[in-house]
């Protein structure tokens, strides 16, 4: 496997950076059950990169969710590049005649993604307070661009519906998810116009620098059409606020500085409440997602004791929405 | 009661056990040692508080149910009665019951996760 990528990326090199150019440095960073990342660097004649390639390593299986395929990402990638808003930018999609399979190269930027790390280490103590702001700034960026053809289109109804037909599958009989589930269908907001969503923006998916705050926007195969609110509230869901519950968006801002740095960089106007109605369905997803992943040890499919530890965490999700139905979503 | 030793007291020797190698162990492996330190660390207290616990669930989710059966059967009738609309958000006391549920699973599942203030 690593030698594959090796050659494909040193056949690669004099094409991004010149004759005689190479690579070096190739490290396997991270790899899940179908993608992989690595890192190298591309050495040219007068200058070297650090660079990323994601590769996918098995097929793409649609019905184990909505991620989009390495191009679109690149095509989203390019996209929020273009309208000015902080990405790794892409350098290279692979083609058949690389031998990479399907995988795309993007500069690598340098920063903090750890959660946990981005809300307690001194290092970040000065930036903090500026990153709601920049969020909200970055995400009304991301929904005036223009979305790449073959996005899904999804209303808070249809994504309570898809996680409800899950939750059913799983067998599980848990009252505060099926409370959370009936209540969320009954007050759904009416469907608002809808724009190219991040899908997975949250504390643990943004690159954070010491001094310029959030320096990318990472991990774009979520993305999707639909409700701005959407992804103004999955960066408040307290499971990503790494135990600074008292700071709701991110673990490091507040709401207003979310909401008005979004509105200042020319986003559609958005009431609170409905990005407090995204939020705890956002909750609701998640915890319907720890479940999958016990269900994923459970049935034998993975016998990693992370599985089944992930298990427990639905509870997490359980007291926080008990608390935004007791506080009248 | 089984003892010498308890249930507890192996899962604390396991967990210490983990403990003292996971120095050694490789990034993966540690990290997989913590997940596995802090599984023991659920059994333990499910051990010593799920008991209670549970019947303490069984008699709040019979109040509200108005009937009597293990807290399977009442958690699966109670998500018959949201699912039908025959109870929601606003059921007298529906709510506070499952508060007192959940923080009492919470404090065995994740006793240091911090929630959302009310």
């Amino acid at each position: 496997m690593s030698d594959q990528v090796l050659e494909g990326l040193q056949r690669l090199a004099p094409e991004l950076a010149g004759e005689g150019a190479g690579i070096e440095g190739l490290q396997r960073l991270s790899g899940g059950a179908s993608m992989e990342t690595w890192a190298f660097v591309l050495v040219g004649r007068d200058a070297r990169e650090e660079l990323i390639l994601r590769r996918r390593t098995a097929p793409m299986a649609p019905e184990e969710g909505r991620s989009v395929s390495l191009a679109t990402e690149a095509a989203l990638i390019t996209a929020a590049h273009e309208v000015g808003a902080p990405v790794a930018p892409l350098v290279h999609l692979a083609r058949p005649e690389d031998g990479l399979g399907e995988a795309h190269i993007t500069r690598r930027v340098a920063g903090e993604t750890l959660g946990r790390k981005i809300v307690t280490d001194p290092r970040f103590e000065a930036v903090r307070p500026r990153l709601a702001r920049q969020c909200g700034e970055i995400l009304a960026q991301i929904h005036a661009a223009p979305p790449p053809p073959g996005l899904k289109t999804v209303d808070a109804l249809e994504e309570l519906g898809r996680y409800e037909e899950v939750y059913r599958k799983s067998g599980a009989e848990r009252p505060i998810l099926e409370l959370a589930f009936q209540h969320l269908k009954k007050i759904a907001p009416p469907p608002a116009p809808p724009v190219l969503l991040h899908g997975d923006f949250r504390n643990g998916n943004l690159m954070i620098d010491p001094e310029q705050g959030v320096a990318a926007v990472l991990d774009w195969e979520l993305s999707h059409i639909g409700d701005p609110a959407e992804d103004l509230g999955w960066i408040c869901v307290n499971s990503w606020r790494f135990g600074r519950a008292d700071l709701p968006v991110g673990g490091f801002g507040r709401y207003q500085d979310l909401l008005d740095g979004y509105a200042q960089a020319g986003g559609r106007e958005i009431p609170l409440s409905r990005v407090l109605y995204w939020q705890a369905l956002g909750s609701l997803k998640w915890g319907v997602m720890c479940l999958m992943m016990y269900a994923s040890y459970a049935n034998g499919a993975e016998s990693s004791v992370e599985r089944p530890m992930i298990g427990r965490r639905v509870s997490e999700t359980e007291i926080d929405l008990v608390t935004l139905l007791e506080n009248g979503l | 009661m089984i003892e010498h030793p308890k249930a507890e007291e192996l899962v604390e020797a396991v967990a210490r056990w983990i403990d003292s190698v996971r120095p050694q162990l490789g990034p993966r492996d540690a990290f997989l040692a913590r997940v596995a330190s802090n599984a023991l660390s659920v059994v333990r207290r499910e051990l010593q508080q799920g008991p209670a616990a549970e019947a303490a669930a069984v008699a709040r989710l019979s109040a509200i149910l108005g009937r009597e059966g293990t807290l399977g059967d009442l958690n699966a009738d109670l998500c018959a009665r949201l699912r039908a609309g025959e109870m929601d958000a606003a059921t007298p006391g529906l709510l506070a019951a499952l508060r007192a549920n959940i923080t009492e699973l919470i404090a065995i599942d994740q006793p240091s996760y911090a929630p959302e203030p009310g």
